[in-house]
């Protein structure tokens, strides 16, 4: 039987070190198995993302069986932008089945931001609402109508948060909400500044919260000035403050992806001696490659 | 309010082609009060309608009528007395008055010239909010009287999602987050915790049902 490695590296105190993996616009699964063995000795899971965007990718859960037959802990990530309740029910036993022990339950990025602008957006369920159903379906095997499974699923469940969302006093808040609804692990939203995250960190530690969530700190390397200066006009819900913009931009350009580098480390570092934080999650959107270097960089080699 | 747009000309132009004889018929309510099917857009449509076909040199007679309801069958008869004096009738009222004048009036052809749109309020002059989705199941108290299936673009009972920014939605800059504004109304009201319940899934049978939804009132029947 299959553990989830993410909670087992959680359980132990270790500081968890997770990528992002984002499925091909293909059905090619060498794409996803090489991706795979570029990461496996740097993280302990792979969360793997559920057409980001909106845009049609091969599936999150056949990329996740994928991994697994490379040795990986997947995470499967679940929109609810695309099921409704019965697809979602059966994609949770489905995932089980088929070896998964991680989920990360999300409402998803709208429809009309991706390659499918018109689509019917399902939203039949929440982020919120999902969590809850998964873990009352692991829990004591039920699903929604109380209806009796015949065996449960086992998965280690999380959730995401952005600390830097609007309206900013509200998050931890929020992150509780979650954390009642089911959330046993959180990916954060990509921290930049990290005097905000602090801040936020010292209300979830006063509320408590550290001790019954396991909070895993987003981090992405920014490849250019450029791109930092474009997730901080355009990206909603990301703040990217000026100091970290300047020092982009005073690199030269060929040093622009050191540079990138070295910010992240230097915030997975940080993430370290934050009380409350129990690891990092890497997401390199379409440069996995910085990976290794990144963890191996932060101090966090070799894994458990 | 029902609120409704009326389609580009080319579009009625083109859906109108085959016939010579039209009966126009508006809508005196809803669609009246957001200027897209009442008698004044009836007038507009039909002169419109008329240069058009003298400047093309078509042959066209047009009549000009409006209803007061066009989704209820007694206003209807006065549609029906003049019905068969014509080839089409040209309906501006929305997707409810033209399917009640089908059901009244088997044997005519009803071409739509609006596009229903939503139940909206009258925000200011000439702007109209969507702000219900009619799901049959109104919890707005929960919510600070502002619906979250209407007015969050992924309709999240437990919101707000990470996206938003300065008070605006992701998806439409222009639009309000709904979920910023719930969180405001309902701190301001000093009613927050209801913010803190896991608000459980919705019952869209109630929207959904098995198809259309009925409403039999006995008490009203004759």
């Amino acid at each position: 039987m299959t553990e989830s490695r993410l909670k087992k590296v959680l359980t132990m105190g270790h500081f968890a070190v997770t990528a992002e993996c984002g499925p091909p616009k293909g059905a090619d699964p060498e794409v996803i198995r090489s991706k795979g063995r570029l990461l496996k000795a740097y993280v302990d899971s792979v969360n793997v993302t559920d057409n980001q965007t909106g845009v049609v990718r091969l599936s999150s859960l056949a990329s996740c069986v994928i991994l697994k037959g490379e040795g990986l802990d997947p995470v499967l990530q679940m929109v609810t932008r695309d099921r409704n309740r019965i697809a979602l029910q059966s994609d949770v036993l489905g995932a089980s089945a088929l070896g998964i022990r991680n989920i990360l339950c999300l409402s998803g990025d709208h429809q009309s931001l991706g390659n499918q602008p018109e689509a019917k957006g399902v939203f039949d369920l929440d982020s919120m609402q999902l969590l809850q159903v998964v873990r009352r379906m692991r829990d004591k095997g039920v699903i929604l109508g109380g209806d009796q499974l015949s065996s449960m699923p086992e998965l280690f469940i999380g959730a995401v948060e952005n600390p830097f969302g609007d309206p900013q006093h509200y998050r931890v808040t929020r992150l509780a909400k979650k954390v009642r609804a089911g959330a046993e692990f959180i990916q954060t939203q990509c921290i930049y500044n990290l005097d905000r995250f602090k801040e936020f960190m010292r209300e979830v530690v006063n509320r408590g919260l550290d001790g019954k969530v396991a909070i895993l700190g987003g981090v992405t390397p920014l490849k250019s000035a450029r791109m930092a200066e474009y997730m901080a006009k355009n990206v909603a819900g990301m703040d990217i403050p000026a100091g970290v913009i300047d020092r982009m931009k005073a690199s030269p350009a060929k040093g622009e992806r050191q540079e990138g580098i070295r910010i992240a480390v230097e915030t997975i570092q940080a993430l370290t001696q934050i009380k409350g934080v129990r690891g990092v999650h890497i997401m390199a959107i379409e440069w996995e490659e910085a990976v290794p270097e990144l963890v191996e960089k932060a101090g966090l080699l070799p894994r458990p | 309010m029902i609120t409704a747009e009326r389609k580009p000309f080319p579009e009625i132009k083109a859906s109108i082609k085959p016939y010579e004889k039209i009966l126009m018929v508006g809508c005196g309510t809803c669609v009246a009060e957001c200027a897209a099917g009442g008698e004044k857009e009836v007038a507009l449509l039909a002169s419109l309608l008329r240069m058009d076909a003298a400047r093309e040199g078509r042959k066209t007679e047009i009549k000009e009528m409006t209803v007061d309801r066009q989704c209820v069958y007694e206003f209807i008869d006065q549609v029906t007395a003049l019905a068969d004096q014509y080839d089409v009738i040209l309906s501006l009222g929305c997707g409810a008055g033209v399917q009640a004048m089908a059901e009244v009036l088997p044997k005519i052809h009803i071409i739509p010239a609006l596009n229903t749109t939503c139940i909206a309020e009258t925000r200011e002059a000439g702007v109209w909010l969507e702000d219900c989705r009619g799901c049959g199941d109104c919890k707005l108290d929960h919510f600070a009287d502002i619906c979250p299936i209407t007015r969050c673009a992924k309709g999240l009972f437990n919101g707000p999602c990470g996206g938003s920014k300065d008070g605006h939605c992701e998806v439409d800059p222009e639009a309000l987050c709904a979920w910023h504004q719930i969180i405001t109304r309902l701190e301001e009201t000093g009613r927050t915790e209801s913010m803190d319940e896991v608000y459980p899934p919705a019952n869209w049978a109630k929207k959904q049902g098995k198809g259309p939804r009925k409403i039999v009132r006995e008490d009203q029947r004759a």
